[in-house]
């Protein structure tokens, strides 16, 4: 429409701000949102005016049936270039995923190569994994250095959160002489989604992945709650399982299918719990970012921002509170199982 | 994704009466009790974490299936 109202001299320019005026309409929040929140192979800081991308680019680890291993950097299949007779699919079935093309640039319709690159979330996870160690193992030190005294910096800070866990998660929910054992599970799921949600929070560079908004990461980590609960377990919880006592047997057809199903579903409730509770925040704070793009005025942005504010200060209580909830879900199961029959 | 988005209301109801509910049990129980504040508080805050999981089950479907 425009471009039919100006003269033929200035189509070019026209042309340019009709394209720019048009990207401008179709900002569409959901797939911006999405990009943010999901893994990619790409860590992808900003995009510069002229168009270029300033991003850090992780390697990609793939192994083909064919082909075998093959280990490059993911700039060159970034923008949809191929590179060895891979590229990143963007439609059909396998979106998002690394997939074999011909000569063309198709997907030849092979299954995608089983792919153990270094994406995001595992860069976060490499992270993260760093942070805990360097606190963990300064944190024995001094320890080791000063023996058990009043506690004096990282002790001061740590200390009451591992004394918590002790006291009010594991005793209360395992038992006063069990709760030993599982104490060092309790400790590592506890501060790994600690601090995994925490650096979720922070959107610069080598943070900022979300890892625990992850539903791969998550359900490893039920994963792991399911197999200990179900390693640990005595006697009494199988019995509670196949032949719950006080129950009339005509009812156990019902009852065993229902409590097989309880097993599993713990772990799975635990699983979609951590990973809908931060996506959840994450697309909140990002939803309230695009509001600016959406409304297109700069008088929105204070606004936005305070409520962005405002939303990372929940999100700060939310991370807290998941890694809490995960942990005390878990020492709740692993209790459950290992409870012993009360004599009286 | 309209469709969805009728979905995600009808969760955020859900988890609003019953997250309200506990807020609302918690200040009476509180102005009952109020050297139990701090414990009220913890258990609320974990009950109101498990309420707003579940209405997150239901924003995860609506996602997936929107």
């Amino acid at each position: 429409m425009l471009a039919g109202s100006v003269p033929a001299t200035s189509a070019a320019i026209s042309e340019d701000e009709v394209k720019s005026e048009k990207t401008e309409k179709e900002f569409d929040a959901a797939p911006f949102i999405m990009e943010h929140v999901a893994d990619s192979h790409e860590w992808h800081i900003l995009t510069k005016k002229d168009g270029t991308d300033v991003a850090v680019y992780l390697p990609v680890i793939i192994y083909d049936r064919e082909s075998g291993i093959h280990l490059f950097s993911s700039r060159k299949i970034a923008h949809g270039h191929s590179y060895r007779g891979f590229t990143i699919a963007h439609e059909g079935k396998y979106a998002g995923k690394i997939v074999r093309v011909d000569e063309h640039g198709h997907h030849d319709g092979s299954k995608p190569p089983l792919d153990f690159s270094i994406t995001k979330a595992i860069f976060g996870m490499i992270v993260a994994s760093i942070i805990l160690l360097w606190l963990m193992i300064a944190l024995a030190r001094s320890y080791r250095k000063t023996g058990i005294s009043a506690p004096k910096g990282l002790q001061g800070v740590l200390e009451p959160v591992i004394l918590f866990i002790r006291d009010d998660i594991a005793i209360p929910n395992i038992g006063d002489h069990r709760y030993g054992k599982f104490m060092p599970y309790l400790l590592t799921v506890f501060f790994f989604i600690l601090i995994n949600n925490l650096l979720g929070l922070i959107p610069i560079f080598p943070f900022g992945a979300n890892v625990t908004g992850n539903v791969n990461v998550t359900f490893v980590l039920a994963l792991f709650t399911f197999i200990i609960t179900q390693f640990s377990a005595n006697k009494t919880h199988w019995r509670h399982v196949f032949a719950a006592p006080g129950v009339p047997f005509w009812l156990l057809p019902i009852m065993i299918p229902i409590e097989i199903i309880g097993l599993f579903s713990k772990p799975f409730a635990l699983m979609i719990r951590l990973f809908a509770n931060i996506t959840a925040g994450h697309i909140i704070v990002l939803s309230l970012v695009t509001l600016i793009f959406i409304f297109k005025s700069v008088l929105v942005a204070p606004v936005s921002i305070f409520f962005v504010l405002f939303m990372d200060c929940i999100e700060l209580l939310v991370a807290f509170l998941q890694a809490y909830v995960f942990t005390l879900l878990s020492a709740l199961f692993i209790g459950m199982a290992t409870a012993e029959p009360e004599h009286h | 994704m309209s469709l969805a988005a009728v979905g995600a209301g009808l969760a955020v109801i859900g988890a609003g009466l019953g997250i309200g509910r506990i807020g609302g049990s918690a200040m009476d129980a509180i102005a009952r009790q109020p050297e139990a504040y701090s414990k009220i508080q913890l258990a609320m805050i974990i009950s109101a974490a498990l309420i707003e999981g579940a209405a997150l089950f239901a924003i995860v479907v609506a996602m997936i299936k929107g």
